[in-house]
């Protein structure tokens, strides 16, 4: 087949070869995943029926849940069916996972979104004044070094211990009922699940900012009599965008992934909360189904970036 | 351009780097006391760390406990102080275990180049865009709860950041001419490398080591918080932290707030070392 050599072509394979990577990468993280619970201690059949059932109720269980099938063969089940939306039932509250999973999956899509707001609105607002002025800078580099070194956990701790147990402006617990109750309970979940990559965030951006306006374009402009307003906005936020951008991209990314810890410590009943119970009671359907969910929104992300690179950036297409 | 939340760590480093050598003998000694701490704690502690009295139980800050006692009637300074030692021991295996790993394959891939270079680079990119926290809170799901599933799984999780630091520091000495004179000389490539190479390498591996001690401090006291990690009642900060948070709805904060204190404290003295290591080793310009 002949390669097509024009820009787009170039494109057209970064992007093929973009998405092509990420089912690669989910498909691979499935199958770990699967294997390996499926070699963990556990048994499925005991946890179903108790310890008293008989070997034949036994015998049939396990043939019904395929479990005597090789382990190929059983992961192939699962993930046809998987992609049909069935990740079979929970093998301690005998739902099935996808209505466990459900409605959880919006209350940590929330959760998600207002950090990830956070981490934008604060974080790059604080790089762009860490970027543009050298008092700034102090001070938004020792705010980022707290940040950076402040675990999601220990931030939670103090966040209740002040904002909702002295002062008692938010709930400390709980999850909340309705969008307007529900942001409520999520703030304090949110601001500690986005400190560190807001610390990130705010880090790149003050160090892209910085780099711009130190160049030969920005200071023409500046002579020329360009109001510093004009500057700031047409030349150096425009081109110090696509590091920020890609920086915020991997923040969300890596906030998919916190809310593991964050929900345990609030107690915020989302996925990632219900991953955690259902490993201490090797649950191992439910564990599958969110693991792979996380993994999935975190490929999703991070391809997402990919893409919009090559968009943002026209270097990007050149390269292939 | 490639950003990856590595790149941000770098210039993280680079800002604490450019502190200069106030900053150097300060993370010193807050990073070497507490290391001592955490070898000796056991035996400074004032009380048996997991002597319960209920009839001492939830009382704050005084002259007899000095951080007050949790709510079994545990002192909690002899909690934190003994705990230091487990809360040390994970994130010194993890670092052991990645800067074995990271480092032989940056050697190999920068002793080879070419095509391995490439796939090893590839490699890499792919481990650094898997989620940690999942990782090690998976690890437990199949290996079960303890020290070593999260700290086995830490220690590939943080092999990436050992690895690629190493490979740039080892490709630039792969080339020069002392490597060259040495297999003329008809030196076999696996005594070029150990002997030659390996310590050369050296000061970088301390300090990215250094830097990564802190936050997988972090990482393994997290997953201890989650219960996947170190169980209760051993004394441990994650494990603190977790204990602690039942009692903040009692108005009670010293356990979370002081063992989340002293995660903080070593995180920032390690990230401040290590970064003022790497100033200094010469790896970076």
């Amino acid at each position: 087949m002949k390669r097509d050599h024009t820009p787009r072509g170039a494109a057209a394979r970064k992007i093929a070869a973009t998405v092509a990577g990420a089912g690669a990468t989910v498909l691979t993280a499935s199958f770990v995943i699967f294997a390996g619970l499926a070699a963990a201690p556990g048994d499925p059949v005991s946890q179903l029926l108790g310890a008293k059932a008989t070997d034949e109720a036994r015998a049939n269980m396990r043939r019904r849940l395929g479990l005597d099938d090789p382990l190929l063969e059983r992961y192939r089940h699962w993930l046809t069916e998987a992609l049909h939306g069935d990740f079979g039932i929970s093998l301690t509250s005998r739902q099935e996972v996808t209505d466990l999973v459900g409605p959880r999956l919006a209350t940590t899509f929330l959760l998600v979104g207002m950090a990830a707001l956070l981490v934008v609105v604060v974080g790059i607002g604080l790089g762009v004044v860490g970027g543009l002025s050298r008092r700034g800078r102090a001070v938004v580099s020792a705010l980022v070094g707290l940040g950076i070194a402040v675990p999601g956990f220990v931030a939670a701790n103090a966040l209740i211990g002040v904002f909702a147990v002295d002062l008692g402006w938010f709930p400390t617990y709980g999850s909340g009922h309705g969008l307007l109750d529900r942001v409520w309970h999520l703030t304090l979940p949110a601001v500690a699940l986005s400190i560190g990559y807001g610390a990130y965030v705010s880090q790149l951006t003050a160090a892209a900012v910085a780099e711009e306006s130190e160049k030969e374009y920005v200071m023409t402009a500046r002579g020329r009599g360009v109001p510093a307003g004009v500057v700031l906005r047409h030349h150096t936020l425009r081109n110090a965008a696509v590091p920020v951008l890609t920086a915020s991209g991997l923040a969300v990314a890596g906030l998919v992934a916190g809310t593991v810890v964050v929900e345990q410590m609030f107690a915020v009943d989302g996925v990632g909360a219900l991953l955690i119970r259902s490993i201490s009671s090797k649950d191992h359907p439910v564990v599958t189904a969110v693991s792979l969910i996380i993994v999935v929104a975190f490929v999703v992300v991070t391809t997402l970036i990919d893409l919009l690179q090559v968009a943002l950036d026209p270097r990007e297409r050149a390269t292939s | 351009m490639a950003v990856t939340l590595g790149t941000a760590g770098e210039l993280t480093r680079r800002r604490f780097a450019s502190l200069g050598r106030p900053a150097l003998i300060a993370s010193t000694l807050v990073a070497g006391g507490l290391t001592l701490i955490a070898v000796i704690g056991p035996w400074i502690a004032p009380y048996d760390p997991d002597a319960t009295d209920v009839l001492a139980a939830h009382q704050g800050p005084g002259a007899r406990h000095l951080l007050g006692t949790d709510s079994l009637g545990r002192d909690i300074l002899s909690r934190a102080l003994a705990g230091a030692r487990l809360s040390f021991a994970g994130p010194a295996v993890i670092m052991l275990i990645s800067t074995i790993l990271g480092t032989a394959l940056a050697i190999f891939s920068a002793w080879h180049g070419g095509r391995v270079d490439r796939m090893v680079n590839r490699l890499l990119n792919v481990m650094f865009s898997v989620p940690g926290v999942l990782v090690a809170v998976l690890s437990s799901a199949v290996f079960g709860s303890g020290f070593w599933a999260p700290v086995l799984a830490l220690g590939v999780v943080y092999l990436p950041y050992m690895a690629r630091v190493v490979r740039s520091v080892a490709v630039r000495e792969r080339h020069r001419g002392y490597v060259e004179s040495l297999q003329l000389a008809g030196m076999s490539s696996w005594r070029i490398c150990l002997r030659h190479l390996v310590p050369n390498v050296l000061p970088i591996v301390t300090a990215q080591g250094t830097y990564g001690f802190g936050s997988a401090l972090a990482d393994f006291a997290a997953v201890s918080f989650l219960g996947l990690g170190i169980q209760p009642p051993a004394a441990e900060w994650g494990v603190m932290v977790s204990e602690g948070r039942s009692e903040l709805l009692d108005g009670a904060l010293q356990q979370s707030l002081s063992a989340g204190t002293l995660i903080v404290v070593t995180v920032v003295a390690f990230n401040v070392l290590g970064a003022q290591l790497s100033s200094r080793s010469g790896g970076r310009r």
